[in-house]
């Protein structure tokens, strides 16, 4: 997508970091991130809202970028997949993805870690069906989502885990 | 490039409309972003309802439930208020789209697309909401059946919002049931779905009000069946009758989802399946 001419003045919270920037105020979420930020971690399956690739965290809730216009962000904290790992649970949810063998191309991974994130962040006690549930919004077109829901499943029994084993 | 704008008063709100007579209200975004980007246009003015005052809340306001037009479908399905006294809505809203598409998509913006398809309408119609319309000239309320003109059409006037949605309680807790056949069970449109709210008293139907999405123009409501279900225990046979005519109620068409014929048998279908949630307490989101 070109540029559009008229851009204005925007403020918001990314990856923990306050970011003043102008942009054209109907400028796609996920454009303004890929494009104008090189923020690539977030991607477009659909662009319609069905697959879930484009999913970041506003305030703490899974939303999807592709539907979410730049004028929206003003104020909002944004978190997207390149903050994963600095982040105690993304940390962990990197490490069982790879462990579990749950990434094979990689397209949709972000979108489902950061629905993994917010999911986790607020039920570590989440069982595998709240997982299945809070994933079905995620399409993944390789894994058959078995070794995904393991991955996920693994980093809630690691952050239920008593901490210190007698 | 035109203006994306987020009024937080009434009164910001309206003089906007004034001032761009062309823009359109933009809530979750999740309809309209969606067309306007098939259409490959620039983007009209958008006025944006995300940060208005008074359009957030879900409230209790005598015997009446209360909800802003731009709460989100999944703060509908989750609120204490909709759980206790209303769950036929929140099974409505939970099955809209997929989680994120329910942090974002709002009732009002479900209300207002007046998709056949729309998830939440036939809860809305059985519960006999009551749509709050604000404009210059000031508020008025409109029933369902006068709020819904027709498939994607609404009696709302060019600049005017659906401020809220008014919700009577419905009396001694009857079995409120929404059910949804789609291709799959995620971010499916719906091919049929049913609502249905039963009162039962002594071991008989009291009260039937049945509602389908999907299988017509608008929501089909079908009195017959309704009559099948009263004064008798809820059965497989009075089920099967009723079942009947909901199959003559219901005008389906053919799409690439399913076809009309597949429609009316799921429509009967569904109404035959309230058998299995007769003793069932059902509560709202099941999660
Ligand atoms: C992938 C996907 C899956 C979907 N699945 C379903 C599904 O399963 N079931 C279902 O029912 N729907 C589904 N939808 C459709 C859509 O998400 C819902 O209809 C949603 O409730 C729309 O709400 P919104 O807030 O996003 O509306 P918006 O897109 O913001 O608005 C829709 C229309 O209503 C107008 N409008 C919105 N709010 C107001 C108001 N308060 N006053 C006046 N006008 C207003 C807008 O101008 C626009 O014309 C799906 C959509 C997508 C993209
Ligand atoms: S790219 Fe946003 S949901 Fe598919
Ligand atoms: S790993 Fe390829 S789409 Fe999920």
């Amino acid at each position: 997508m070109s540029k559009p001419p008229e851009n204005s003045p925007i403020s918001f919270f990314l990856n923990g970091s306050p970011l003043s920037l102008s942009v054209a105020p109907g400028r796609r979420v996920v454009d303004l991130l890929r494009e104008d930020l090189h923020l690539t971690g977030t991607k477009e399956g659909c662009g319609t809202g069905e697959c879930g690739a484009c999913t970041l965290l506003v305030d703490g809730f899974p939303m999807l970028s592709c539907l979410m216009l730049a004028a929206q962000l003003e104020g909002r904290n944004i978190e997207t997949v390149e903050s994963l790992e600095k982040d105690p649970v993304g940390e962990k949810l990197i490490t069982s993805f790879e462990e579990k063998g749950a990434v094979q191309c990689g397209y949709c991974i972000p979108g489902m870690e950061m629905t993994a994130l917010a999911l986790l962040r607020n039920h570590p006690e989440a069982d595998r069906e709240d997982i299945r549930k809070s994933l079905s919004g995620n399409l993944c077109r390789c894994t058959g989502y078995v070794k995904i829901l393991d991955a996920v499943e693994d980093t809630a029994k690691k952050l239920t885990a008593p901490k210190e084993m007698p | 490039m035109n203006p994306v704008l987020f009024p937080r008063t009434e009164e910001m709100l309206l003089s906007m409309v004034k001032a761009y007579p062309e823009a359109r209200f933009m809530a979750g975004g999740t309809d309209l972003l969606v067309a306007l980007r098939q259409k490959q246009k620039a983007l009209p003015p958008l006025i944006g309802l995300e940060r208005m005052e008074g359009m957030g809340d879900i409230l209790r306001e005598g015997d009446e439930i209360s909800i802003g037009a731009a709460c989100t479908l999944k703060e509908v399905a989750s609120h204490p208020l909709t759980r206790q006294h209303l769950p036929l809505l929140c099974q409505g809203a939970d099955s809209v789209g997929g989680p994120a598409l329910r942090n974002m998509a709002t009732l009002g913006g479900n209300l207002c697309t007046a998709s056949p398809a729309g998830d939440t309408l036939p809860a809305l119609f059985l519960l006999e909401a009551r749509p709050e319309l604000l404009s210059e000239k000031g508020l008025r309320t409109l029933s369902m059946e006068a709020f819904i003109t027709g498939p994607g059409r609404t009696a709302l006037l060019p600049g005017e919002l659906l401020h809220r949605i008014r919700i009577p309680i419905p009396p001694n807790a009857p079995i409120q049931h929404f059910e949804k056949v789609g291709n799959r069970n995620a971010m499916a449109i719906a091919v049929a779905s049913l609502a249905a709210l039963i009162r039962m008293e002594q071991g008989l139907v009291t009260q039937a009000r049945l509602a389908w999405g999907s299988v017509g123009p608008k929501v089909i409501r079908s009195s017959e069946a309704e009559a099948a279900l009263m004064g008798k225990p809820l059965r497989e046979e009075s089920l099967k009758e009723a079942a009947f005519y909901a199959q003559k109620a219901v005008q389906p068409i053919s799409d690439i989802r399913a076809s009309a014929d597949y429609r009316k048998k799921v429509s009967a279908s569904l109404l035959q399946r309230l058998i299995l949630y007769r003793d069932s307490d059902d509560k709202g989101e099941r999660s």
